[in-house]
């Protein structure tokens, strides 16, 4: 598989073969320090808008493998906000860099970057669209802990509606015959279209309010925060944002090996008794962001196959 | 009332010459139709039908435009809005060919992204738009990966 010079733009992109090929690549960047890796290579990171968290793990990551990075973390302090459309952007920075990094609050810009540069584009989450590389993270988190994608029982809890994150993941967990449990208030349910998409793939899916109605099942948790900004009335967010709580008293009603996933940052809706219990993965699930973004830079400038 | 009646039944014998005549058009998707084929600015002579009774489709409309044979691609861009539509082209009063319109798999630049957040209703680029479902249309923003139905779909210009 040869992943130079491509683009990585969006999970829908990906066969299974390329995210397992993926996966396994990361776990060598985790096994092996490279820092000479990426000696003489650019990295440009346009953050039109800011995510610090995003953006750290990137120049963590290429700095990890002897890499340079440019860029900006906020289009508010650039010439950018003067007008200049995305592609003239893009154009101008593929001069001086190897490689492109974008976030952006328009949905498909990472997509438009990505036809006006030469040089290979990351999609670092265009709106509540894409964020590919979070997706990639979380399948090789979920590998790493249970030795396989194949087969599991995976509840989705919070916002379903408007969250990016799950939507990706679901799609990309739907490669590897899982059994879903989709747990929010009948107002932030997954969207039908995806519904629809995962049962004409054959997959089966379980919708329902009430996490202990499921809970016994699941072989992972993945817990979303119910996000503000994506409701148009504070007072709905109001009514929904305490409603699914998860304490250490959920341990009652689990698998022992389960494991609680979150993209973070967490408001409340994992309590920290949680934290030091067998089911966290969320701390893990972070730091994982380097090695699946090492893998997926050093893949598309080809220094590693 | 009875006068647009009488025009459209004039419409619907009058013969051309040469040229195109579109037949089997949803009887709401006759101006659609020409928007899409961008006839408002044709200089040549162009009529628009709706409304006309037909026996497949209850109602249906027609449009003609005189001296031009529209090619392949542009035919099948109307499939969008009229999927069972016939182009007939015509030479000296006699039609010539018959043309299916053909559903693409891809569409360029013939339908608005509904997404107001889409990077296409912010940028001056082409639309592409990705046909996942033809009966009823589905189809999927290239960009923004937005999938839209049938009611969703509004024309550029
Ligand atoms: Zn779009």
């Amino acid at each position: 598989m040869n992943f130079k010079n491509h683009d990585i733009i969006s999970i829908y992109d990906f066969s299974k073969e390329d995210i397992l090929y993926i996966l396994k690549t990361a776990k060598k960047m985790e096994k092996r320090s490279n820092p000479s890796l990426l000696k003489n290579n650019i990295m440009a990171t346009l953050f039109f808008e800011p995510s610090t968290r995003t953006r750290l793990s990137f120049i963590a990551a290429m700095e990890q493998l002897g890499g340079k990075v440019t860029g900006f973390a906020n289009s508010k302090i650039t010439s950018i906000k003067k007008g200049e459309t995305l592609w003239d952007t893009a154009k101008m920075v593929e001069q001086y860099a190897d490689l492109i990094v974008i976030r952006h609050h328009l949905e498909g810009s990472a997509r438009l970057a990505a036809e006006a540069s030469s040089k290979p584009v990351i999609n670092g989450g265009d709106g509540s669209n894409q964020h590919p590389t979070q997706t990639l993270l979380d399948l090789y988190t979920i590998q790493k802990s249970k030795d396989t994608l194949n087969n599991l029982h995976v509840g989705i809890l919070g916002d379903l509606k408007y969250g990016r994150t799950v939507h990706s993941l679901a799609i990309a967990l739907s490669h590897f015959n899982p059994i879903f449990y989709f747990i929010s208030p009948d107002a932030l349910k997954m969207p039908r279209n995806y519904i629809t998409e995962l049962r004409e793939k054959g997959i089966r899916i379980y919708e329902t309010p009430n996490l202990l109605s499921v809970s016994k099942k699941l072989d992972i948790l993945y817990v979303t925060r119910i996000q503000q900004e994506r409701f148009p009335d504070p007072l709905e967010y109001e009514k929904y944002k305490g409603v699914y709580r998860l304490d250490s008293s959920l341990t009652k009603y689990v698998k022992k090996d389960l494991k609680i996933m979150h993209p973070l940052p967490r408001i409340d809706e994992i309590d920290k008794s949680l934290d030091n219990t067998p089911h966290a993965l969320y701390f893990e699930q972070a730091a994982n962001g380097i090695p699946v973004r090492k893998a997926l830079i050093s893949l598309v400038l080809g220094k590693i196959r | 009332m009875s006068k647009s009646k009488s025009i459209n039944k004039e419409l619907s014998v009058a013969a051309i010459k040469e040229g195109t005549v579109i037949d089997h058009i949803p009887a709401d998707a006759s101006f659609k139709v020409a928007a899409i084929l961008k006839l408002r600015k044709d200089p040549n002579m162009v009529s628009i039908a709706t409304n006309l009774n037909s026996k497949s489709l209850g109602k249906k409309g027609i449009v003609k435009v005189s001296n031009k044979n529209l090619t392949e691609e542009e035919v099948n861009k109307i499939a969008v809005v009229a999927p069972n539509a016939t182009v007939n082209i015509i030479k000296d009063y006699k039609v010539k060919e018959k043309i299916k319109v053909n559903l693409q798999k891809v569409i360029e630049n013939v339908i608005r992204c509904s997404n107001p957040v889409c990077i296409t209703n912010h940028e001056s680029i082409s639309t592409i738009f990705n046909v996942e479902k033809e009966n009823p249309l589905q189809v999927r923003c290239h960009y923004c990966e937005r999938v839209m139905g049938k009611e969703d779909i509004k024309l550029i210009g």
